[in-house]
C-alpha cells in the first residue's frame, strides 16, 4: 500500500531536513533555513492529515498500519528492524507532534530571528522532531529506545542551547543526568522483556506477555516498575521531575516544544502503549495513580509560589502530566491521551505567549517587574489569557474542562479508583486556577513596572491565534455523557487502548462537574482578591517559610544534592589524582629512577670501565673457582 | 739450569714493576725493554730459542721504539711528569686488591687441576715452521692481511687533516 | 732441560700479567695505558709458549707469532689513535677524554 510508504516519511522528512542544515546549512540565509527548518515539520504535518483520513476511514476493520523500512540488527535469534506502525494511539500523537510542531516552528522564524545560533537551532529542533516522531511510530521497543535516546539528546543540546552562559550548561547537564536514570531503568525493562519473549516487537511482547505471564507475578511487576521508572524520567514526575524547572534556561519555543508538548509525554506514550504489562500488574499501576496524585499536588504547591513566568509554567507542567499518570493509574487511557493532546494546546500557547512576554521586556523574567501589559499586547494578552482559562479549566467554554473534568470524573469511578484520588484532583485544580491566574493579574493587570522594547511580529503572533483556537474548540470532540455524549475522541482511542472499568455507581458525572466548576470559579475569584485587589493580605505569606518550602520545590533538589551530588563529588575529589593512573605512572617513574641511578656509571670516563671489567672478573671467577 | 729461570724471572718483574711505577715515560718504558728481555731468556730456557729471537727483534725491538718515538714525538717529557700527583699512593689500593684476588684465584685454579706430566721434547724451529705453513696457511695470510690493515689504517690516522683556519685564528 | 713445575711457571707469567692489569687501572696517561696492555699481551703470549712446552706441541708457538702480530698491529693503530686525540683534545690525561658518555 503506498500509504505505508507515506508513514516513513513522516519521521524521515525532519531527520533530512537536519541533515541538510547540518551539512549545508552554514551556507544557506536565514530564510531559506527558516523555510527548510519549519517546512519539513509543516510537510510532515500534511502527511499526516493525508494518512490519519485514510486511516480512519479503514477503520474498525484493519486496526494499524506497518512498513519496515529496512532491517537493522539481526544476531542470533535478535532481531529489530526500522519499522513503523501507525495506530489510533500513535496517530493522535503525530498529529500533535507535526501540527504544534509546525505552529512552534513558524514561532521560531520570528523568536530566532536575531540570534546568531538560527541554523542551529533549526537543525536541533528538526532532529528532536524526528526522533519524537521515530518513538511514537516504532514498531519495536529497540527502535522506540532509540527515538527515546534521541528526544533527550536534543533536549539536552537545546536546553544549553546558549552554552556560552554556563548555567544554561548545568541545567541541560541535570536534565540528561535525571533522564538517564530512569533510562537505565528503562533499558533493563527491555532486556527483561527480551530475556523473556524473545523478542522486540511491542505487539508480539504485549500478546506474549498476556498469555505467559500470570497477573500479579513478580516478573511482571519488576518489568512494569522497570518502564515505569524510564517514563518518570522523561515526563519529570516524582521522584525525578527536578529537572523541568532549570530547563527553563532554554529558549522558549524549546520549552514550548520539548518541555510542554511532546518530550514529557514520552513516559504517558510509553504506560500506554505496553499497557497490557500495566494491567498484569496492577499494583504498580495504582503506584502510577499515587505518583501522579502527589506529583499534581507537589507542583501545584511549588508553582504558587514562583516568581519567575517560566518556572510557574515548568511547574504546571509536571502538575498537568500528574494528572495524565493519575487517569494512566485508574485506567482511563483515552481519557489520558485525550488530556495530553489538550494539553499539548493550551500548553505550547503559553510557553510561546510567555516568550513573547519575555522577548517583549527585554529578557525579564520575573513576574513582579512586569505588569500592565494587557494595554500594550493585546493579542498576548487574549490568548494568554485563554490559554489560562483553558489550563484551569473553565467550564463549558475550553476545552481543558472536558479534559481535566474526564479525568476528575473517572479517578473517582473507575474499577481502582477511589474518593481520595479524586480529592487530590480537585485539590490540584484549584491550585491550578490560583497559580494560574495569579500569574495573569500579576503580569498582565497593574501598572507597568517594565517599559516593552520590542514588538512581535506577525511570525509570531499567528501561531498564538491559532493554539488559542485549538484550546478552546479542540474539547468538543469529547462531550460527557450528560452533556451530548459525543465520544468521537475515544472512539477513535479505544481501537488501540482497552476502555476503562468504571464502579459500579450511579452516574453522578454532572454532580462531578458542577464541583470542578465552582472550585475553578471560586479559584478566580480567590485569585482576583489576593492578587489584585489587595495583594496586602498575602505579604506576610509571601515572605514566610512556607512559601520559602514551595518555592524550592519541596526541597527535592536540596536532599539530592546531599545524598547524591555531594558523596559522588567527595569520591571524584579523592581520586583527583587517579589512583589508577598512578599505578600506570609509577612503573614509569620507576624506571626514569632507575636511569638516573644506574647513569652514574657512564659518564664516559674510561678508568671506570676498565674498573668495572676487572671487579667483573674478580667476582665472577671467584665464584666459578668452587665449583 | 733451573737457576737461571728463577734469576730471569725475577729480573723481569721487577723491571715490570719499575715501569709500571716510574713517573718519566722514556724511563719506564725503557724499563719495559729491560723486562722483555728477561722474557726474552725466559722463551730460551723453555725450549723455544726461535720465540725467544722474536720476542727481542719484534716486541722490544719494534714495538717499544715505536712507543718510544710517539712519546718523545708529543713531548711527555719531564716537565709534564712532575706535575703527575696522579699517581699517590692510595691510587694503587683498590687495583692491587682486585688483582690480590685474581691472584688468589689462579693459585687456587692452578691447585685444584691435576696437571698431567708429559714427556718433554725439545721442539724445533722446524718443525714450526712446517706448523705455520701447512695446519696454519690460512692464519698466516690473514695476518698478512691484518698487518697490510694495520699500516693503511696507521697511515691515515696518522696523517694530518688539512688546516681551515688561518695560523691567527687556529689559536684557541 | 727445566724441571721446574708448570705451576710456578704459570704463576710467574700471572704475576706479569696482574702487574700489567694493576698499572692499567691506575695510570691516567693514553701511553702507559697501551703499555700496559701490551704488558699483558706478552704475559699472555708466555703461557702459550709455556703450554706448547707442556704439551710437546709446535702449536703454542705458532700462537704466540700470531699474537706478536696482532700486538703490532694493535700498537701502531692505537699510538695513531692517540695521536689524534691529542690533536683534539690537547691533553692525554684520560679522565678529560669522556664524551662518549649520555
Amino acid at each position: 500500500m503506498p500509504i505505508t510508504n507515506i508513514i516513513a516519511l513522516i519521521p524521515a522528512l525532519p531527520l533530512f531536513s537536519f541533515l541538510i542544515l547540518v551539512l549545508f546549512g552554514e551556507k544557506l540565509s536565514r530564510k531559506v533555513v527558516g523555510w527548510i527548518g519549519a517546512g519539513s515539520v509543516g510537510v510532515a504535518a500534511l502527511l499526516t492529515v493525508l494518512v490519519g483520513i485514510n486511516f480512519i476511514k479503514t477503520l474498525p476493520e484493519v486496526k494499524s498500519y506497518s512498513v519496515v523500512v529496512w532491517q537493522w540488527l539481526h544476531v542470533g535469534n535478535l532481531t529489530a528492524n526500522i519499522a513503523f506502525s501507525l495506530d489510533s494511539l500513535s496517530l493522535v500523537f503525530i498529529f500533535v507532534i507535526t501540527f504544534v510542531g509546525f505552529l512552534i516552528h513558524i514561532y521560531s522564524i520570528g523568536f530566532m530571528s536575531k540570534d546568531e545560533g538560527f541554523t542551529r537551532f533549526f537543525a536541533y529542533t528538526n532532529l528532536f522532531v524526528s526522533s519524537m516522531l521515530i518513538l511514537v511510530l516504532a514498531d519495536n521497543i529497540l527502535l522506540m529506545y532509540l527515538g527515546w535516546e534521541g528526544v533527550g539528546l536534543c533536549s539536552y543540546l537545546l536546553i544549553g542551547f546558549w552554552y556560552k552562559e554556563p548555567a544554561n550548561g548545568a541545567a541541560a547537564r541535570k536534565a540528561f543526568i535525571i533522564t538517564r536514570i530512569g533510562d537505565t531503568a528503562m533499558i533493563i525493562g527491555i532486556f527483561i522483556l527480551f530475556v523473556s519473549f524473545g523478542s522486540f516487537n511491542i505487539q508480539e511482547i504485549m500478546q506474549l506477555a498476556s498469555a505467559k505471564w500470570a497477573v500479579g507475578s513478580s516478573l511482571a511487576m519488576i518489568t512494569a516498575a522497570l518502564l515505569l521508572g524510564g517514563a518518570l524520567g522523561k515526563s519529570a514526575q516524582l521522584p525525578l521531575q527536578t529537572w523541568l524547572p532549570d530547563a527553563m534556561a532554554g529558549p522558549s519555543p524549546v520549552s514550548a516544544l520539548i518541555h510542554a508538548a511532546t518530550m514529557v509525554t514520552a513516559g504517558v506514550y510509553l504506560i500506554a502503549r505496553t499497557n497490557v504489562l500495566f494491567s498484569l500488574a496492577p499494583i504498580v499501576q495504582t503506584v502510577i495513580a499515587i505518583i501522579g496524585a502527589l506529583t499534581l499536588l507537589i507542583a501545584g504547591f511549588s508553582a504558587l509560589a514562583q516568581d519567575d513566568l517560566k518556572r510557574i509554567l515548568a511547574y504546571s507542567t509536571i502538575s498537568q502530566i500528574g494528572y495524565m499518570f493519575l487517569a494512566l493509574g485508574v485506567g482511563a487511557y483515552s481519557a489520558a491521551i485525550f488530556h495530553f493532546m489538550i494539553h499539548a494546546f493550551f500548553k505550547a500557547l503559553l510557553f510561546l505567549a510567555a516568550g513573547v512576554v519575555i522577548l517583549t521586556l527585554n529578557e525579564e523574567h520575573d513576574i513582579f517587574k512586569m505588569g500592565g501589559l494587557r494595554k500594550k499586547m493585546p493579542v498576548v494578552f487574549w490568548t494568554f489569557l485563554i490559554g489560562s482559562a483553558s489550563l484551569s479549566a473553565l467550564p463549558l467554554v475550553t476545552s481543558g474542562f472536558y479534559s481535566k473534568d474526564a479525568i476528575l470524573w473517572y479517578s473517582y469511578s473507575s474499577n481502582t479508583g477511589g474518593i481520595v484520588l479524586w480529592l487530590a484532583g480537585i485539590v490540584g485544580a484549584f491550585l491550578t486556577t490560583l497559580y494560574s491566574f495569579r500569574m495573569i493579574f500579576i503580569t498582565f493587570f497593574g501598572e507597568a513596572k517594565t517599559k516593552p522594547t520590542f514588538h512581535a511580529g506577525k511570525l509570531m503572533t499567528i501561531p498564538l491565534i491559532v493554539l488559542a483556537f485549538l484550546s478552546v474548540v479542540g474539547g468538543f470532540i469529547e462531550l460527557p455523557s450528560s452533556m451530548g455524549n459525543f465520544h468521537l475522541f475515544s472512539n477513535l482511542v479505544n481501537n488501540t487502548l482497552p476502555e476503562v472499568v468504571i464502579k459500579n455507581v450511579e452516574n453522578y458525572e454532572w454532580l462531578f462537574q458542577l464541583i470542578s466548576a465552582a472550585i475553578a470559579l471560586s479559584g478566580i475569584y480567590l485569585a482576583y482578591r489576593f492578587y489584585y485587589k489587595k495583594p496586602t493580605y498575602i505579604e506576610s505569606f509571601n515572605h514566610s517559610k512556607l512559601n520559602h518550602f514551595f518555592e524550592k520545590g519541596f526541597g527535592f533538589d536540596n536532599v539530592y544534592d546531599v545524598v547524591f551530588v555531594k558523596p559522588i563529588v567527595w569520591l571524584a575529589e579523592i581520586d583527583k589524582k587517579d589512583i589508577f593512573d598512578q599505578l600506570n605512572i609509577s612503573i614509569s617513574k620507576l624506571a626514569i629512577w632507575g636511569n638516573h641511578f644506574l647513569s652514574f656509571a657512564q659518564n664516559g670516563k674510561l678508568k671506570w670501565y676498565l674498573l668495572s671489567f676487572t671487579i667483573g672478573i674478580a667476582l665472577i671467577l671467584t665464584l666459578m673457582i668452587n665449583k | 739450569m733451573d737457576i737461571f729461570f728463577y734469576i730471569a724471572a725475577v729480573v723481569a718483574i721487577i723491571s715490570t714493576i719499575m715501569a709500571i711505577s716510574e713517573r718519566n715515560a722514556i724511563h719506564s718504558l725503557l724499563f719495559l725493554i729491560l723486562s722483555f728481555l728477561g722474557i726474552s731468556v725466559v722463551f730460551y730456557l723453555l725450549d723455544a730459542p726461535f720465540i725467544a729471537a722474536l720476542e727481542v727483534i719484534i716486541y722490544a725491538g719494534a714495538i717499544m721504539v715505536l712507543f718510544i718515538f710517539v712519546s718523545m714525538m708529543l713531548n711527555i717529557g719531564l716537565e709534564k711528569e712532575q706535575e703527575k700527583k696522579w699517581l699517590k699512593p692510595r691510587m694503587w689500593i683498590l687495583p692491587s686488591i682486585l688483582a690480590a684476588i685474581l691472584f688468589v684465584d689462579l693459585i687456587l685454579a692452578l691447585r685444584n687441576t691435576p696437571i698431567i706430566v708429559v714427556e718433554k721434547q725439545i721442539i724445533q724451529p722446524k718443525q714450526v715452521g712446517i706448523s705455520l705453513f701447512s695446519t696454519y696457511l690460512l692464519a698466516v695470510e690473514i695476518a698478512g692481511i691484518l698487518l697490510m690493515a694495520g699500516v693503511i689504517g696507521a697511515y691515515h690516522l696518522g696523517s694530518q687533516k688539512k688546516k681551515v683556519l688561518h695560523r691567527f685564528l687556529e689559536k684557541e | 732441560m727445566l724441571t721446574i713445575p708448570v705451576e710456578s711457571q704459570l704463576l710467574f707469567a700471572g704475576i706479569l700479567f696482574f702487574l700489567g692489569l694493576i698499572s692499567l687501572l691506575v695510570r691516567r696517561n693514553l701511553i702507559f695505558m697501551l703499555m700496559s696492555i701490551e704488558i699483558m699481551f706478552n704475559s699472555a703470549g708466555l703461557v702459550f709458549i709455556i703450554a706448547s712446552r707442556h704439551w710437546n706441541q709446535p702449536d703454542g708457538q705458532v700462537m704466540f707469532i700470531f699474537i706478536l702480530a696482532v700486538a703490532a698491529v694493535e700498537v701502531a693503530i692505537g699510538l695513531a689513535l692517540i695521536l689524534q686525540v691529542y690533536r683534539h683534545f690537547k691533553t692525554l690525561d684520560v679522565n678529560e677524554i669522556n664524551k662518549l658518555k649520555d
